[in-house]
């Protein structure tokens, strides 16, 4: 699994392990590889997740460069 | 077969249906000379339109007026762009109107049809080009002016569904003169750079001329060049502008934008829990199955009593040592009467048992035994066998 994977083929790999743990033809060595793999992707997300931090920006061009600034909505400043 | 009469309701509600399913309808452009015009105490114009030999019933909603340019009098000449729709209670069709101007500046909406054709001739419409929105952009970049309502509702909607979203605001101007080059410029721009995984260029309601900058050319080829997905929300719920024609994804309003680009946080950690929660029943199910396997195993007396399969297998095998020896022992005793007897049969029919009696065997020269005188004849030589030694002898 391509580390660089997007979230959202992350949640469809959740999604895929659930139903091959819950189909039943693993066995119990087979399970608990997917059991782990599976915690270990679950925490890869909600990693991401946690890590993203708010940020609210505009970009100010002068001369073909993007300046990027902290951007206050009128009621804020 | 008796008719069912059907309510005149039903009726109605069928016809309004029909004609709320036309396209066409949806998005009519009519002209037409204005006449019984009554500005109700409502802010809502009611006014019906005619030309020389029929006429239609129209009614402008306040939130429109409010955007005209000139006043509506009766007996002058306008071009109306609306919806068709029944007022089911009086079984009435009228033009909902949206955007209303005097004829005389028809040109706009004559432009807006030629550049709506020609671009969807081209394909620029066409569904196959849309670009799927990403399911959980990193960045959200927003196309809008740096004031006003929307970036504020855009802002409000993104951080409640995701209070850590990072919005990139790229300001720009949504109407007047030459605001269409900044605007497709600054879409180039935000492409050029990257700046987000998704693109949301909005602006509020306006009337046609404040709409405008958004149905030219040169911003609806900027939206189908971009490589970022680009979600349009341009004017009021019914405004289609050509932008919303050409973009991967047209939203009613600026906060729906902001609810398509921007997934809700909260749902994605439920749903991530949820596939724990699987993973820890299944697994606990799996382990569950096995240790009952195992205690199965463990209690049948193979275990519980290990010797004791050894032991049958013991009693087996003295068994069957007893029943060998026995049957040998009968062998053995069979064999040896019968070797007796055989024997003592062969003792009386032997040879040399006669030849104790006094016989013995004659055999002609060749060795075989004579048992008739016919076989031999005078003079022949014979041999004689007595129980102690051979003799020979001349038959005379």
């Amino acid at each position: 699994m391509a580390e660089k994977t997007n979230f959202e083929d992350k949640m469809k790999e959740l999604e895929k392990i659930a139903q091959e743990l819950e189909n039943g033809e693993l066995n119990l060595d087979e399970s608990m590889k997917k059991f782990e793999e599976g915690m270990k992707l679950s925490k890869e997300c909600t990693k991401i997740l946690d890590e993203a931090e708010k940020k609210i920006t505009i970009l100010i061009s002068d001369g073909g460069e993007l300046k990027e600034e902290e951007y206050k909505t009128v009621d804020e400043t | 077969m008796e008719y069912q009469a059907i309510t005149v309701t039903k009726l109605n509600q069928y016809i309004k249906d029909k004609i709320d399913r036309d396209e066409y309808l949806n998005n009519i452009l009519v002209k037409g000379e204005i006449s019984n015009f009554k500005h109700h105490y409502t802010g809502h114009m009611y006014f019906t339109l005619k030309d020389e030999n029929s006429l239609i019933k129209c009614i402008m909603f306040k939130s429109y007026t409010a955007h005209l340019n000139f006043v509506p009098k009766d007996g002058m000449k306008v071009r109306i762009l609306g919806t068709v729709s029944v007022f089911e209670r009086d079984g009435v069709y009228q033009i909902y109107c949206k955007a209303m101007q005097e004829d005389g500046l028809g040109d706009l909406y004559t432009k807006y049809n030629e550049l709506k054709n020609k671009l969807e001739l081209e394909g620029l419409f066409d569904d196959v080009h849309k670009k799927k929105i990403p399911y959980m952009p990193k960045i959200v970049g927003v196309l809008t002016s740096q004031t006003g309502a929307v970036i504020r509702d855009i802002i409000n909607v993104s951080t409640r569904r995701n209070p850590n979203v990072y919005i990139r605001l790229l300001p720009v101007p949504v109407q007047g003169q030459g605001a269409e080059e900044k605007i497709a410029d600054a879409i180039k721009l935000a492409n050029e750079n990257r700046i987000a995984d998704v693109l949301i260029i909005a602006r509020g309601g306006g009337s046609l001329e404040d709409l405008w900058p958004f149905n030219e050319e040169i911003v609806a080829r900027a939206i189908y060049e971009s490589e970022i997905p680009i979600i349009s929300s341009v004017g009021h719920e019914t405004d289609f502008t050509i932008a919303d024609f050409v973009a991967d994804l047209r939203a009613p309003t600026p906060s729906a934008a902001a609810e398509l680009a921007v997934p809700e946080i909260s749902e994605i950690y439920d749903k991530i829990l949820a596939f724990e929660k699987r993973y820890k029943l299944d697994l606990k199910k799996k382990l569950e199955l096995n240790r009952l396997r195992y205690e199965k195993c463990m209690k049948s007396r193979v275990f519980s009593e290990p010797l004791l399969h050894i032991n049958e297998k013991y009693i087996e095998i003295d068994g069957i040592n007893q029943e060998l020896r026995i049957n040998i022992s009968q062998i053995l005793n069979k064999s040896r009467n019968e070797a007796i007897s055989l024997i003592s049969k062969l003792d009386t029919l032997s040879p040399l048992k006669t030849l104790t009696r006094g016989y013995c065997i004659a055999t002609a020269s060749d060795g075989t035994t004579i048992n008739s005188i016919h076989n031999i004849k005078k003079e022949d030589i014979i041999n004689l066998r007595f129980k102690d030694g051979d003799v020979g002898a001349i038959i005379n």
